[in-house]
């Protein structure tokens, strides 16, 4: 059990940073006097008596599609893990909720970010070539790379040219679909992740379960276990204080010796040929200002065509992302400072073909808020790893069958088709319509599994002839293996798993209304 | 004014009194609805799962067997979002368009054609949690969702708060889906089964007796983890309240 921080004479915990420790500024804390209201920081005291083991994520098969169904099963299982997650994405829909309800425009400015982004899109070569001759007028190298391969080279490349060893990074949902770090480290150069969540996701060898909180389907007493096996920390203490700035401690050092520093983007500003960058932890500022070289990683999809437009968005991203009114850390980057170097690789990686769908270029809208992880249903009670996919819950759905048909045809049937997801993305891209009309191109390709087109191409047939369905469901008790369908396609009998069965009636509808002539003749 | 009645296969199979429910309270507003007997499903099962060329001929047969009608009602929001926004493998003919057009659930029914002001017939003294089906909220706008910045109505609600006697309570997430999803409860029965539980727990939680909704294939989900949990929820059909069952 932990022991607690070392108090100072304050009684407020030593290792608190001094910004930490700054008056009282109205947010609730915890007993230790840390605060509990920013959205990333909140997390509620649950020590249970012996720790609960991390669920994993989906066990990854070659040629075989996700078996989503079986992570999420395993995620359920471990009863602390799912009810933490849970409550905690709730909570950050709760206060989007609040946030938008402060906001009397919040719709018409979800209409004026998705039409920037539609325009943007609809003219992105013109916006595109705009950006690389602004940049590079800032003093900006600009490289284009066609896949995550070319990427990976071209980033290689550049620290080579430096002879640069060790790499510092912040979060960037991009890499993770190029694999950067796992190259990189085929090449001999380390890469440390400064983004808390992304750096315990590193430690422990696992992707990113959130693409904005990256650990959330840890518990503390998970870090506790990380950091123990691999920072040497206390195993015994889960404090969430003790853990970060035992990571901070560790982790500063490696940022001020290491050699180049990388970030994502946010928004690409094609006017100015400059880049936002959105974080809560101003680790995007330490890798991108500490090292002298700089390389920013950013999709094509990323631009918008002024900074005037930004506002829009700036407003809208961590709205609904955390529930706080802005990021902590807004960074914008113009090119390189005295003496440094600074690179832009801008990535399609599947982009532009998606761009020509005419069904889902949609999704290029995506802001990568995860407003719509956080109000999933599915999502919250299967964790992010479950998806064995780089992005996950309702916009994985609909993003990682673009990247692998097969391995992902099982995801968009991870979704029940609620619309949540829809309504609160803020550029308003239709998710679930997506999620729907991806379906229809597995079923189209046959990549639904044989057995259970099977059975849908019986059920339509039994369905289109009334004398046949009426049959099926007169013989005895035999409606409950005709009827609905989605009870006859039940190869698992995976109903009465956690449900029990609806009792058959005496007579269907039918029967009733052909006995008393719908109701008019009285019963005998 | 003709008026046809759709039942839903999974209703006609499992839940007929709401079929007789819806039948008889339209009857009491005057309105005698023609029962098509050929009348099967609406193909929802086969296009919920991408397959669309399999749930043609099943579509085929819903228009053959409700052309000519001015409304088409369906005691389903589920069912009345498949027909007017996903019934696309059956070609779009003008009589097809139509159908879809004219179809409507039972709420919409009697709350925006034939804008009904009580149910005197009516009482259900205790304590209601309404359960909104996803496709009839997002889909078919039964009411306005948690997700967006507008102005707060629910036709379902409306037409409750007409009935002496009931309750309403508020569950802690009034507007989360239950897990049904058709064929999702049997692909993904875990997490199916999780937010089933998790949605029975909270209209037990608000303190409910009686769970309604409009739509009965959700409640065959929520009624199964309930039992399953041993919770003392009754479930009905809003037709049936409407219509004036006590109990």
């Amino acid at each position: 059990m932990s022991e607690g921080p070392r108090l100072d004479s304050d009684g407020l915990p030593a290792l608190l940073h001094r910004e930490l420790r700054a008056g009282d500024d109205g947010g609730a804390r915890d007993s230790l006097g840390g605060r509990l209201t920013h959205g990333e920081a909140t997390s509620r005291p649950l020590r249970p008596p012996t720790p609960e083991p991390q669920p994993r994520g989906a066990v990854l098969h070659r040629h075989r599609p996700v078996d989503h169904d079986e992570a999420a099963q395993r995620f359920i299982d471990a009863p602390r893990h799912e009810k933490m997650h849970d409550e905690r994405l709730w909570d950050l829909r709760q206060k989007r909720d609040r946030q938008m309800h402060a906001i009397p425009e919040w719709e018409a400015l979800r209409d004026l970010a998705s039409t920037v982004k539609q325009h943007t899109l609809a003219h992105l070569d013109e916006y595109l070539e705009q950006f690389e001759a602004q940049a590079v007028a800032n003093g900006i190298h600009v490289h284009w790379a066609r896949d995550g391969a070319e990427h990976n080279t071209v980033v290689h490349g550049i620290l080579a040219d430096h002879g640069a060893r060790r790499l510092i990074k912040s979060k960037s949902m991009l890499t993770e679909e190029t694999g950067l770090r796992h190259y990189l480290a085929g090449v001999g150069i380390e890469v440390v992740e400064t983004d808390l969540g992304e750096r315990i996701q590193q430690l422990d060898d696992e992707a990113p379960s959130h693409i904005v909180v990256p650990a959330v389907h840890k518990l503390r007493s998970d870090v506790a276990e990380v950091f123990a096996r691999t920072l040497g920390t206390d195993p015994g203490n889960d404090d969430v204080h003790y853990l970060a700035e035992q990571q901070r401690e560790k982790t500063r050092p490696v940022i001020l010796e290491a050699d180049a520093g990388m970030t994502g983007a946010n928004f690409a500003v094609a006017e100015t040929g400059t880049f936002v960058v959105c974080t809560n932890e101003g680790n995007a500022d330490l890798s991108a200002n500490v090292p002298p070289l700089h390389i920013a990683s950013i999709g094509i999809e990323k631009l918008i065509p002024r900074i005037a437009d930004l506002g829009v968005f700036i407003r809208l991203l961590s709205r609904s992302a955390l529930g706080s009114p802005i990021t902590q850390y807004t960074s914008h980057f113009r090119g390189p400072r005295h003496g440094g170097e600074m690179h832009v690789v801008l990535v399609d990686n599947g982009r532009s073909a998606r761009l020509g769908e005419p069904q889902f270029w949609q999704s290029l809208k995506c802001i990568r808020c995860g407003a719509c992880m956080n109000t999933c249903p599915v999502y919250r009670r299967s964790g992010g790893l479950s998806y064995g996919a780089t992005y996950s819950g309702p916009i994985g759905l609909i993003l990682d069958p673009t990247f692998d048909r097969r391995r992902y045809s099982t995801l968009p049937f991870a979704s029940t088709l609620n619309g949540s997801c829809t309504n609160v993305c803020p550029v308003k891209i239709n998710i679930h319509e997506q999620i729907f009309a991806w379906r229809k191109v597995l079923a189209k390709s046959h990549d639904i599994g044989t057995a259970k087109q099977g059975l849908m191409k019986a059920a339509g047939a039994i369905l289109a002839h009334p004398a046949l369905y009426r049959a099926a469901i007169a013989a005895a008790d035999s409606a409950l293996k005709v009827l609905p369908a989605f009870l006859v396609a039940n190869p698992l009998n995976s109903w009465t798993r956690g449900r029990d069965m609806p009792a058959p009636p005496r007579e269907t509808f039918h029967q009733w209304h052909h006995r008393t002539d719908g109701g008019r003749k009285q019963a005998p | 004014m003709r008026v046809a009645l759709f039942v839903p296969c999974y209703m006609d199979a499992f839940e007929p009194e709401v079929g007789i429910a819806t039948l008889n309270l339209l009857r009491r507003f005057g309105v005698d609805p023609e029962y098509p007997f050929d009348q099967t499903c609406c193909g929802q099962p086969m296009v919920n799962s991408g397959c669309h060329d399999e749930a043609k001929a099943t579509e085929e047969l819903f228009v053959r067997n409700f052309t000519g009608f001015d409304h088409i009602v369906v005691p389903s929001g589920s069912c009345v979002h498949q027909i007017r926004c996903h019934m696309t493998a059956v070609e779009q003919t003008e009589a097809v368009q139509q159908v879809r057009q004219r179809t409507c659930d039972l709420v919409e029914f009697l709350h925006d054609v034939l804008k009904v002001d009580g149910f005197p017939w009516a009482e259900f003294s205790h304590k209601v949690s309404y359960h909104n089906n996803c496709n009839a909220l997002r889909g078919i706008f039964h009411g306005s969702m948690s997700e967006r910045r507008e102005a707060s109505y629910s036709k379902p609600l409306s037409l409750l708060r007409m009935v002496k006697g009931v309750t309403l309570v508020e569950k802690a997430r009034p507007d989360e889906c239950c897990g049904f999803g058709g064929a999702f409860s049997v692909f993904e029965p875990a997490v199916s089964v999780k937010m089933g539980q998790d949605k029975v727990r909270d209209h037990a939680a608000a303190g409910a007796d009686y769970v309604v909704s409009a739509d009965s294939s959700c409640m065959l989900h929520q009624k199964g983890c309930a039992d399953r949990l041993g919770l003392p929820l009754r479930f009905r059909h809003i037709a049936q309240i409407l219509n004036g069952d006590r109990a």
